[in-house]
C-alpha cells in the first residue's frame, strides 16, 4: 500500500499543493490531474523520491520512503515527462539497457516481443532513436512496462503524443498490472478507460 | 519485483556510456587531435634547443593533459541530464556513488587513456629519454583517472547551468594543481637523475583520496542539480 501523509509541496517560492493525503491501494490507479502548471510533475517527482516534500510524508507499506532509499526505488517503475533513452541507440539497445539496470531480464527475444507489443515493427528495432517520431520514441519508453516487474508504476504524461492504438495497448497493459495486483500513479489530462470502481482522482488546485 | 545486482548495474552504466561512445567516435578523436596538436605547438614555439625542450616537457605535456580532461567534463552528465537517462540513473536502486565511478570510468576510458597512450610518442618531441618516458606515461596513468574524479564534481555542480563550460574551469583548475605538481614532478626528479617514486606515490595518494571522496560528493551534487 502506498501512502502521502499531509503532502505539501512547492518550486521555489510558489506553493503547489499543501496537505494532500491519498492511498493507493493494491489493484488501483490513481489519475493526478490538474491545469498546466499545477503541480503534477513536481507531485509524481516527489512520489519517485526525486524532489523533497516541503512537509509531510510518503510512506510504502507504512515505511517514510526516505529512510527506505534503495529498497523503494527497487518498488517503482518511473516514465517521467523526459523519454530517458539515447537518441544515437536503436530502440533495442536502449530497451536492452533500461532492463538490464532495472534487473529485469533484457534478452533480445523479450525486448523485441515488448517492442512489438506497443507497435514498434521490426524495420525500426535496428534505426538510430533519433530518427523516430516523437510518438514513436514514447513508445520505446513505455516498452520498458512490458518487461517491468515492479510493483508501483509512476506515469507522467504517457498518453502524450500516442495515436489511438498505442494509447489503447497502454492502457490493455495497465489494466492488466491492475489486475495482478499492482498500483499505478498517473498524471494526465486525458480520461482513462478503466473501470471507474479501480480509479481514484487527484485534483491539484492552487 | 527486480533488482539489479551491483555489478550489473555498473557494468549497464560502462556499456552504454561506451557504446555511446563508439556512435561518437569523431568526439574521442577530436579530444586526442587536441592533444597532439597542443603537444605540438610547444616545441614550434620554443625552438629547437633540446636542453630548452626537456625541461619544459613534463609541463607542456601534463598541463595538455588536463585541459583535454576540462574540455571532454561537459560531456560526463550533461548529455543524461537533458534526454532524462540521469533521471532514470537516480532511481536505480544501487548506490549512486558506485554508478557515478562507473560513469567517470567510462569518461576515463575516452579521454583519459588515449593521452596515456599516446604520451610516449609526444614526449618523444621533447626530447625525453627512454626512462623519463617510462614515468612519464606511468604519471599520467596514475595521474588521469583522478582528473575525471575531481572534475565529475565540478561537473555535477554546474550541471544546468548556463555558461558552465568556464564556471567548470574556474571551479575545477585549482584542485587539479596537487596533481599537476606531482605529476610534472615525477618526470623532472627522473630528468634530473632522483628516483620518481615520492612524486609517483603521491599521485597514487591523491588517486585513492579522489576515489574515496569525489564519487560521494559527485552523487550528492548530481541529487540537487535533479530536484
Amino acid at each position: 500500500m502506498f501512502q502521502t501523509v499531509a503532502l505539501s509541496g512547492s518550486r521555489g517560492e510558489r506553493r503547489l499543493f499543501s496537505d494532500v493525503n491519498v492511498t493507493v491501494k493494491p489493484g488501483t490507479l490513481l489519475a493526478v490531474v490538474g491545469e498546466n502548471g499545477s503541480g503534477k510533475t513536481s507531485f509524481l517527482r516527489m512520489l519517485c523520491g526525486l524532489l523533497s516534500p516541503d512537509g509531510g510524508e510518503i510512506l510504502w507499506q507504512g515505511n517514510n520512503i526516505r529512510k527506505l532509499k534503495e529498497l523503494y526505488s527497487a518498488q517503482l517503475t518511473y516514465v517521467g515527462h523526459l523519454n530517458g533513452i539515447k537518441d544515437e541507440l536503436t530502440p533495442v539497445e536502449n530497451l536492452k539497457v533500461s532492463a538490464c539496470l532495472a534487473g529485469d531480464e533484457s534478452s533480445g527475444g523479450v525486448v523485441q516481443k515488448a517492442l512489438e507489443a506497443v507497435g514498434l515493427g521490426r524495420a525500426v528495432h535496428r534505426l538510430p532513436t533519433r530518427v523516430l517520431s516523437q510518438g514513436q520514441k514514447r513508445r520505446v519508453t513505455l516498452a520498458r512496462l512490458w518487461l517491468s516487474t515492479r510493483p508501483l508504476w509512476l506515469l507522467d504524461e504517457p498518453f502524450a503524443s500516442l495515436d489511438a492504438a498505442a494509447t489503447s495497448y497502454l492502457t490493455q497493459q495497465i489494466q492488466s498490472h491492475l489486475s495482478r495486483g499492482g498500483m499505478v500513479v498517473v498524471a494526465t489530462h486525458q480520461e482513462i478507460d478503466l473501470p471507474p470502481d479501480c480509479i481514484q482522482h487527484l485534483r491539484l488546485t492552487q | 519485483m527486480s533488482q539489479p545486482s551491483l555489478s550489473e548495474a555498473l557494468r549497464g552504466v560502462v556499456r552504454r556510456d561506451l557504446l555511446l561512445a563508439m556512435r561518437h567516435r569523431s568526439d574521442v578523436a577530436m579530444s586526442v587531435f587536441f592533444v597532439v596538436i597542443v603537444a605540438s605547438l610547444f616545441p614550434l614555439g620554443v625552438g629547437p634547443e633540446p636542453a630548452v625542450l626537456r625541461t619544459i616537457a613534463s609541463g607542456v605535456l601534463w598541463v595538455t593533459a588536463l585541459l583535454a580532461c576540462l574540455l571532454s567534463l561537459g560531456r560526463l552528465f550533461t548529455a543524461d541530464y537533458l534526454d532524462g537517462v540521469l533521471e532514470q540513473t537516480l532511481l536505480i536502486p544501487q548506490p549512486l556513488a558506485v554508478l557515478v565511478v562507473g560513469k567517470v570510468f567510462s569518461h576515463w576510458v575516452i579521454s583519459g587513456l588515449p593521452v596515456v597512450l599516446l604520451s610516449p610518442l609526444l614526449g618523444l618531441q621533447f626530447g625525453l629519454s627512454g626512462e623519463s618516458l617510462g614515468v612519464l606515461t606511468l604519471s599520467l596513468l596514475l595521474g588521469t583517472p583522478t582528473l575525471s574524479m575531481i572534475g565529475a564534481i565540478g561537473a555535477a555542480l554546474t550541471l544546468g547551468l548556463r555558461g558552465s563550460g568556464l564556471l567548470v574551469a574556474l571551479l575545477v583548475l585549482p584542485l587539479f594543481i596537487p596533481v599537476l605538481i606531482f605529476g610534472a614532478g615525477a618526470v623532472s626528479s627522473s630528468l634530473a637523475g632522483i628516483g620518481s617514486e615520492a612524486n609517483l606515490s603521491l599521485l597514487g595518494a591523491c588517486f585513492l583520496l579522489s576515489l574515496a571522496f569525489a564519487p560521494w560528493a559527485t552523487a550528492v551534487a548530481l541529487r540537487i542539480a535533479l530536484e
